[in-house]
């Protein structure tokens, strides 16, 4: 039923027809076609446009290496751009769309760029577009957007990803000829083998050529060794598989295509699953893909790789043409003669460049098909596909001798050799070398853990690949710890020799202006671009490819890559290894962002902590708000409030009346052990020995570069136990700091470091009323300030539940922080709630403690910037003269402590308007970039107390500076606002509240 | 991704592990010279070949260990613990 398919012939299933759509019309295919094959079956010639000249793409290969067919598959949101055409199987209602053409692939304005092309030489937009420099902004979006081939979905993915590790003694890839005998060598050792492939099927090449093995098609003995794995309970078979990347201690990177061949996953499956495979040894069975000779009008639709025609024929039955010419530099193409005729295309000629006779099994293969030897297509006519090729005497130095004549045809099957997949080799550090004899680059010698076999390994007849493939499963068995004990034995084929080919990288013009020749189909690299690189001094592999895009498209220059490297070998009259290749990198072929991501996405990217008061504050009407990981109530708000009316209110709340706080994320630390006090010595800045046991202290760390790290109050709770408490942020670093000082630098000391961050809920009892509440809670003379004094700290029961409570503000009023074992956080709290009733308590939020401790001046992580030293933030006289602590040394050099350094300070605006945060501080109003400034303002707020709007800034010299008035500058928000430097406590500078 | 051998609870995968640096470096003396204080905390070695560095289980037993690395292959080829003794009481 299909134009330009075969009535019997290939492994389709006939019996089972299937619809499928491409630009809108609807065709017909078979189940086991790929979405390639269906089209040329169904005569659909032009497929896409090149990257840069928009000229017509027709297919040219028959898998992975695929440089042109490129479509967007599928529509909304599972549509998917650049997708070769020659991976997709077809299934029912496959939907499908030729790319970066408008408005059709057929009439494709872009391509009016084409004509213009001898403009568009490479470099072209380096050289263009360098100036003037201020213009690239108003270029870059034209550029945009003719550059680019397909549109990603912009809905939301409706598939689930996932990732999966495995570990395994031997991992095989590729389930070509060498692949599947290495995993049946390895799997009767016992070794327990995992074989994936990229293919929808097993079987490599053999499922596209005509070959046997044991005497019967290669097929058979394909579907028998298939099976035969898939019985073995240690062996475990993956196709649509793709190992994509090499990486560390033998671990690979393979993408499980689940659901990609279907309309959608099945129920709920994933679509894609990434499988990270660690395998004692590997087996390299990749392969080798056939490259194409650049030739004048080498790119027309219809000039194909002659091993993809012989495919398209022997597998689907589907005539790529109707009448065909092959030209070739090696035997392999001879078979495609063949294959074509058991099709019923007409095979016109086999140009063979060569002198010398093909060796004798080549020769069976074409029959009487005239062959044409010493001599090259020169070049190929028709404007939108092939229509004839002229073919030209080749000479031995390269040179060909004008158009000796033309033959019609609309098929040019071209073979110009075959390159060893060697991209994973080359993840795995291994080292090439190259092959003249194959020209192309091979593994230069077998890795500790890594074997390579087959034609990736530049053996090319299935003998060798066989051969190999069962050596190296043997040996990658027996190094993963398994004895073969039964001799199962290598497979017989009948390999006829081949004769030697002819190294060629392309047929010169036989006149100036003919037709480009390229090198690179996808990107549009001619060999004319590579000489005018050259010219220009692009002499480095590494330059050219940058320079002319050559093997940076989606398909990596697979089938071009040696023909551009070899060509500038030419020009640098050097020979190729001297030139050597680009580095291959991780990932073989593209993988998906789903993949990667599997399940870490959306609210599953990083874990949401919450305090064991989480639930109180959101049926309490809290706002919640992001803190790092946390989630913290910002402010509660009443019926009819502005979130500004509720902030107000929450911090007049305190310092009026009393209020309760949150504070559960702070990090706390158990310091125990007899050297407890010595090692807090050594990592705080000021005194601890002198600390009695049941008070409470601030403390400062630094880094050892003498910056301030973190801060805390720190509680000796009983003679060798302290309690320590850092910041939110800082929790897990602070603990990770002190491990290392303790185990590695004064492994002396005993002292025992415990993390108990989520043991503790913590809360903030604050206000003029506190006392009076906390009287009701442990009963009045518990609560007085002869027992528990500022800094005072007592441990003591709450309704029974043993308590810590310490007298420490952070809001600079009469407070208290009392901590609770998580697990009765709530009912703590809500007896606290019950017994403040009296004093009208009331929770608040993150906002307005921020309010409050800028008002007092305290420093949080803005100020705490990992740039600060304990002067800069007013701490000089904390810190200990005379004893070593983390950070003494490098704080005391110059730079940290000579004039000139930024100084904490309050800043205060003087019209009235809010100070914008990181806004830099300058002495000028209408100072605008690039100005000196003189520090920055690191916190701001509304200060209800003093209703001015405030913040803390970074000044230099700033204690020096107090009245002086300077301006805020925000650059970002094109703000500039009067400031007056204070002090940078604005309420209560001498404590009498806090220690009322 | 590297599998790391723990000393204490064998090989893990990288992600349970932070990774500190130079492990030969140590901290000088209070009386020191300015000199070896600033080598001790900005001057490292960036070799191409065996380099011994710190490593600490975070996400499993949080002790500090050494790890011998190659840097140039990313072969592992040893770790020991740090010393420590009398760390535990």
């Amino acid at each position: 039923m299909n134009s330009h398919r075969h009535p019997v012939g290939g492994t389709i299933n006939r019996g089972h027809s299937i619809t499928f759509r491409f630009d809108g019309r609807t065709y017909s295919a078979y189940e086991g076609d790929t979405l390639a094959s269906a089209l040329l079956a169904n005569g659909v010639r032009i497929v896409g446009r090149s990257f840069k000249y928009h000229r017509p793409r027709g297919i040219f290969g028959m898998g992975v290496e695929e440089p042109s067919s490129m479509v967007q598959l599928r529509s909304g949101p599972r549509s998917e751009p650049n997708v070769r055409a020659t991976e997709v199987e077809v299934f029912d209602g496959l939907e499908a769309f030729s790319q970066h053409c408008w408005p059709s692939v057929n009439l494709d304005f872009g391509a009016v760029i084409n004509f213009a092309s001898p403009i568009f030489p490479s470099g072209f937009y380096y050289k263009t577009f360098m100036w003037p420099a201020s213009k690239w902004m108003f270029y870059e979006r034209f550029i945009r957007k003719a550059a680019g081939l397909g549109k990603s979905a912009i809905e939301r993915d409706p598939d689930s990803y996932s990732k999966f590790y495995q570990f395994c003694d031997v991992l095989v890839v590729g389930a070509g000829p060498a692949g599947l005998s290495a995993a049946l060598s390895a799997a009767r050792a016992g070794a327990t083998v995992v074989l994936v492939d990229e293919n929808g099927q097993t079987g490599g090449r053999l499922n596209f050529d005509d070959a046997a093995v044991d005497g019967k098609p290669a097929q058979e003995w394909v579907y028998q060794s298939t099976e035969k794995l898939k019985l073995m309970p240690n062996v475990e078979v993956l196709c649509r598989t793709t190992a994509f990347g090499f990486y560390d201690q033998n671990l690979v990177g393979a993408l499980e295509r689940i659901a990609d061949h279907q309309r959608e996953p099945d129920g709920r499956e994933d679509r894609q699953r990434l499988r990270l495979i660690r395998a004692k040894q590997v087996v390299l069975a990749t392969g080798a893909i056939e490259r194409s000779i650049p030739f004048s009008g080498n790119d027309k639709p219809g000039v194909m790789l002659a091993s993809a025609v012989r495919g398209y024929a022997n597998r689907f039955a589907v005539r790529c043409g109707k009448k065909a010419v092959v030209f070739t530099n090696n035997d392999s193409a001879y078979a495609t003669v063949s294959a074509l005729k058991s099709v019923g295309v007409t095979v016109e000629a086999v140009i063979d460049c060569r002198l010398a006779s093909p060796g004798e099994s080549a020769l069976k293969h074409i029959g009487n098909t005239p062959l044409k030897q010493g001599f090259a297509i020169s070049r190929v006519r028709g404007l939108r596909r092939v229509k004839s090729v002229e073919v030209s005497r080749f000479q031995d130095n390269g040179e060909v001798i004008g158009s000796a004549e033309t033959l019609t045809c609309d098929l040019l099957c071209v073979s110009g050799g075959w390159t060893p997949t060697v991209h994973l080799f080359s993840h795995a550090q291994g080292k090439l070398n190259f092959d003249e004899e194959i020209g192309a680059f091979v593994p230069r010698e077998q890795l500790g853990s890594v074997q390579v076999a087959g034609s990736a390994n530049g053996s090319m007849s299935l003998g060798a690949c066989l051969r190999q493939g069962y050596d190296a499963g043997s040996f990658s068995s027996m190094k993963s710890g398994h004895k073969s004990e039964q001799k199962a034995k290598v497979p017989q084929v009948d390999d006829r020799p081949e004769a030697p080919m002819q190294l060629l990288w392309q047929v010169p013009k036989v006149r100036r202006g003919a037709a480009k020749r390229f090198v690179d189909i996808q990107n549009d690299v001619t060999v004319e671009d590579i000489e005018l690189a050259f010219s220009e001094g692009y002499v480095s592999v590494e330059h050219l490819k940058r320079y002319t895009t050559l093997g940076m498209g989606t398909d990596q220059g697979r089938t071009s890559n040696i023909n551009g490297l070899a060509n500038l070998a030419r020009l640098r009259e050097t020979d190729i290894p001297s030139v050597g290749h680009t580095t291959f990198r991780p990932p073989y072929t593209p993988v998906s962002m789903g993949a990667l991501a599997g399940g870490d996405f959306g609210t599953h990217l990083s874990p949401v902590r919450r305090t064991p008061l989480h639930d109180w504050h959101r049926s309490n009407r809290a706002e919640m708000q992001n803190s790092g990981v946390w989630k913290r109530p910002f402010f509660y708000i009443k019926t009819g409030e502005q979130v500004r009316d509720a902030i107000i209110r929450e911090t007049r709340q305190v310092r009026e009346k009393v209020g309760i706080v949150d504070v559960s994320t702070l990090g706390k630390i158990e310091v125990q052990g007899r050297d407890a006090a010595e090692f807090l010595e050594r990592v705080y800045i000021n005194r601890w020995k002198s600390l009695p046991v049941g008070r409470c202290r601030y403390g400062l760390m630094l880094r050892e570069d003498g910056f301030v790290f973190d801060d805390g109050t720190t509680t000796r709770v009983a003679e060798n136990e302290y309690y320590m408490t850092t910041t939110t942020a800082n929790a897990g670093p602070v603990l990770e700091h002190l491990e290392f000082y303790a185990q590695t630098v004064w492994p002396e000391l005993h002292v025992h470091l415990t993390s108990v961050s989520d043991q503790w809920a913590g809360m903030a009892l604050a206000g003029p009323d506190s006392r009076n509440v906390l009287g009701v809670l442990i009963g009045e003379s518990e609560a007085a300030n002869e027992n528990l004094p500022y800094m005072g700290y007592l441990a003591t029961r709450i309704e029974g539940v043993a308590v810590r409570i310490f007298r420490v503000s952070f809001s600079g009023e009469l407070g208290y922080e009392i901590h609770i074992p998580s697990k009765f956080a709530q009912q703590v709290w809500q007896a606290v709630l019950e017994a403040g009733r009296e004093w009208d308590i009331a929770p608040y939020g993150m906002e307005a403690m921020t309010v409050m401790r800028i008002e007092k001046g305290h420093v949080v992580a803005a100020e705490l910037d990992g740039r600060t030293t304990a002067a800069d933030l007013g701490f000089e006289r904390m810190m200990k003269k005379d004893v070593d602590f983390v950070g003494k040394r490098l704080a005391e050099r110059d730079a940290l402590v000579s004039a000139g350094r930024k100084q904490l300070v309050g800043v205060v605006s003087l019209s009235g308007r809010p100070i914008p945060k990181g806004a830099q501080i300058v002495a000028e109003q209408d100072a605008r970039p690039p100005a000196t400034t003189k520090g920055h303002v690191t916190s701001s707020c509304y200060s209800p107390l003093m209703d001015k709007e405030i913040g803390l800034a970074l000044i230099a010299d700033g204690r020096q500076i107090y009245g002086k008035e300077l301006y805020a500058a925000s650059p970002l928000t094109g703000r500039t606002v009067p400031v007056e430097i204070a002090h940078h406590i604005f309420v209560d500078p001498k404590g009498e509240r806090t220690r009322g | 991704m590297l599998l790391i051998p723990c000393p204490h609870c064998g090989e893990r995968a990288q992600t349970e592990f932070t990774y500190r640096g130079d492990a030969t470096v140590e901290r000088p003396h209070a009386e020191d010279s300015a000199e070896k204080w600033y080598d001790y905390v900005y001057t490292r070695d960036n070799p191409r070949g065996e380099h011994t560095e710190w490593w600490h289980h975070t996400s499993g037993c949080r002790r500090w260990f050494k790890v011998r690395r190659n840097t140039w292959t990313h072969e592992i080829l040893g770790s020991e613990s740090a010393n420590t003794d009398n760390n535990r009481e």
